[in-house]
């Protein structure tokens, strides 16, 4: 019974800290920071019960068909432990930074609507109410990448607003489709009426939501808003958008939806094998091009979000446990990096790599977490980017994937050439710049070290013992379509 | 059949606008097109001739409209005119700054 909370709670926290505060936020930030604590300790204690039994809510205690239900199998909590982990270090960080833009409590109260809107994505049975939360986490984050007051900034949050809106549109459209084609909402119920509806609507279907849902994650040939709205946002809000948003409302969905409920055809693996090769090749291509340290981190994030669509692709459990496992590793190593782009910018004032410079002398933290990040996102040994690409690459061999497999290795080795140019030009260039702005605070310095530690310790996942106990349950509660049926329907 | 089809060519009058027009209302106004065409779509798949509303049916098998897609349709609109408010209120922030709605203007941010 405790699955309505991850939801009352940020959104109770949101609109009581628009009535407590007055001009000041301090009272906001408490109850932002203790909102969060607490939904980051009920969702690990939701996902230690998830492992032995999932729990399915029924909204007002109605019976199925007539109900809005929540499901929480380990995959959700799985993601519901990442969302409040990023939030909590990305709250740390905020207080320093945002005071330094303005001293108001909008930014907790919009920053909480947006776990609420992405708790409810990942928590919720029911493909309408799916696109509600959805479409809450989508206004909090428009609001939340203009949050800056700069023209870039509206000029990024209107593109995106529209892209959103766009896909947005297809998506209800697919919503429409599958009540008429399926006569229920229920994800569980559309997904054990799939096998006896006609393929060719099911398969529309299923490309109205790759297109629909492929927007949200910004797989390449929908990714054209990402690099503006990720690159122009507040940097914790980068690291949201970039760590949690894209995944939650991208790759969670699009794994929720093909595995558990619509199933995936062979057509469709090779269908996001291939989006996810021309992902990783061009997003990397394009972001060696960049100078712009945000835009850099921000095609990246795109290069990385197909290494999870072509592990999605590859569907093995080898192949879909490197999915999930990156993406808990890409929202960590993500998070840091954007730590990092946003106190460059604070304390040296410039976000452009050809004026940066020695670095390392005058930020030691800063430098030496980006560092562990760079190391971590280019997949080098004990650092947790190197596990899940590995068991990326090892999946795609294994199941005959051999020109995925080199795709995978070639985005690795780009992977580390365009995060050694931010390295040697950033970090380790030949002049000292002089800092203009603020020093780094205590909370950015936290948030940034329990990041960097994280991207070492989340390694042990992988050791045989604790994935038993962590990463084997969550993919096969991905894999196991009969089972995710049989928990909402019962029987 | 084709009322569909008229719902559909909405729905791509509305994407047209937003892919072609350089005007930052007249892409918002676009964007509502094409989110009202969705609309549509929800009602026609619940539309049945001769028949009544779910409240105002009678007897054993009354013939009636099914009601919830007309349910989510109002959760939709409510949806709509909160974008549409957000980006009304972004477009005239951007007046604000560059003193223009004319997109191929409005270029800070490159590809």
């Amino acid at each position: 019974m405790i699955l309505p909370y991850f939801i009352v709670i940020p959104l109770l926290a949101a609109f009581l800290i628009s009535l407590i505060s007055g001009k000041k936020d301090n009272w906001a930030i408490i109850l932002a920071i203790i909102s969060i604590i607490s939904l980051l300790i009920i969702s690990i204690v939701g996902f230690i019960h998830a492992l032995d039994n999932n729990v399915v809510y029924n909204l007002s205690g109605w019976d199925i068909p007539y109900t809005i239900c929540m499901v929480m199998d380990s995959f959700t909590a799985f993601m519901l432990i990442i969302i409040h982990l990023i939030a909590l270090t990305s709250l740390v960080f905020s207080v320093a930074y945002i005071r330094h833009l303005s001293r108001s409590w909008k930014y907790y109260s919009l920053f909480l609507l947006l776990i609420a809107g992405m708790n409810g994505v990942v928590l919720t049975g029911d493909i309408f109410n799916l696109f509600v939360f959805m479409e809450i986490a989508l206004f909090s984050a428009y609001a939340l990448v203009a949050y800056g007051n700069r023209s870039e900034e509206f000029e990024a949050s209107f593109k995106y607003a529209v892209m959103g809106s766009i896909s947005s549109t297809l998506i209800l459209i697919g919503v429409g489709i599958t009540y008429s084609a399926f006569s229920t909402l229920t994800l569980a119920k559309i997904a054990s009426q799939v096998p006896e509806t006609n393929p060719a609507v099911v398969n529309w279907l299923r490309c109205i939501f790759v297109v629909g849902f492929g927007l949200k994650a910004a797989i390449i040939p929908f990714h054209a808003w990402l690099p503006d709205a990720h690159s122009s946002a507040p940097a914790p809000i980068s690291s949201m958008l970039s760590g949690v948003l894209i995944k939650a409302l991208g790759v969670y969905v699009i794994i929720r939806l093909f595995f558990s409920v619509f199933g995936m055809p062979v057509a469709f693996g090779i269908l996001f094998k291939v989006l996810g090769s021309i992902s990783i090749l061009v997003a990397s291509f394009l972001a060696i091009n960049q100078w712009d340290i945000k835009r850099l981190l921000a095609y990246s994030s795109i290069s990385q979000i197909g290494f999870i669509m072509l592990a999605i692709g590859i569907q093995t459990p080898l192949a879909v446990m490197g999915a999930v496992f990156h993406v808990l590793n890409h929202a960590i190593f993500k998070g840091l990096l954007f730590y990092n782009a946003g106190a460059v910018e604070m304390y040296i004032g410039t976000r452009d790599l050809k004026k940066m410079g020695r670095i390392s002398r005058l930020m030691p933290v800063t430098s030496t977490t980006s560092m562990i990040g760079t190391l971590s996102v280019s997949g080098l040994p004990i650092f947790n980017g190197f596990f899940s690409k590995l068991l990326i690459i090892l999946a795609a061999i294994q199941a005959g994937a051999t020109v995925s497999a080199i795709i995978a290795v070639a985005g690795s080795v780009l992977t580390l050439a365009y995060f050694l140019k931010f390295q040697r030009y950033g970090f380790l260039g030949n002049e000292e710049p002089q800092p203009t702005g603020e020093k780094i605070s205590l909370g950015m310095k936290t948030a940034m070290v329990t990041l960097a530690i994280l991207c070492v310790l989340t390694s042990i996942l992988i050791i045989p013992g604790i994935k038993e106990n962590t990463l084997t349950p969550v993919v096969n509660d991905i894999i196991n379509q009969a089972d995710y049926i049989r928990l909402v329907l019962g029987g | 059949m084709i009322i569909y089809v008229l719902c559909f060519v909405l729905f791509l009058v509305g994407l047209y606008g937003v892919l072609t027009k350089r005007d930052l209302i007249k892409i918002i106004l676009s964007l509502s097109i094409m989110e009202y065409s969705a609309n549509l779509f929800l009602i026609l798949f619940a539309y049945k001739k001769d028949a009544v509303f779910a409240i105002l049916s009678k007897g054993e098998n009354p013939v009636m409209v099914d009601p919830l897609p007309q349910a989510l349709v109002l959760t939709s609109i409510v949806i709509e005119l909160g974008i549409t408010a957000m980006l009304v209120a972004l477009a005239i922030r951007l007046y604000q700054k560059y003193n223009t709605f004319d997109i191929t203007k409005i270029r800070r941010l490159s590809g």
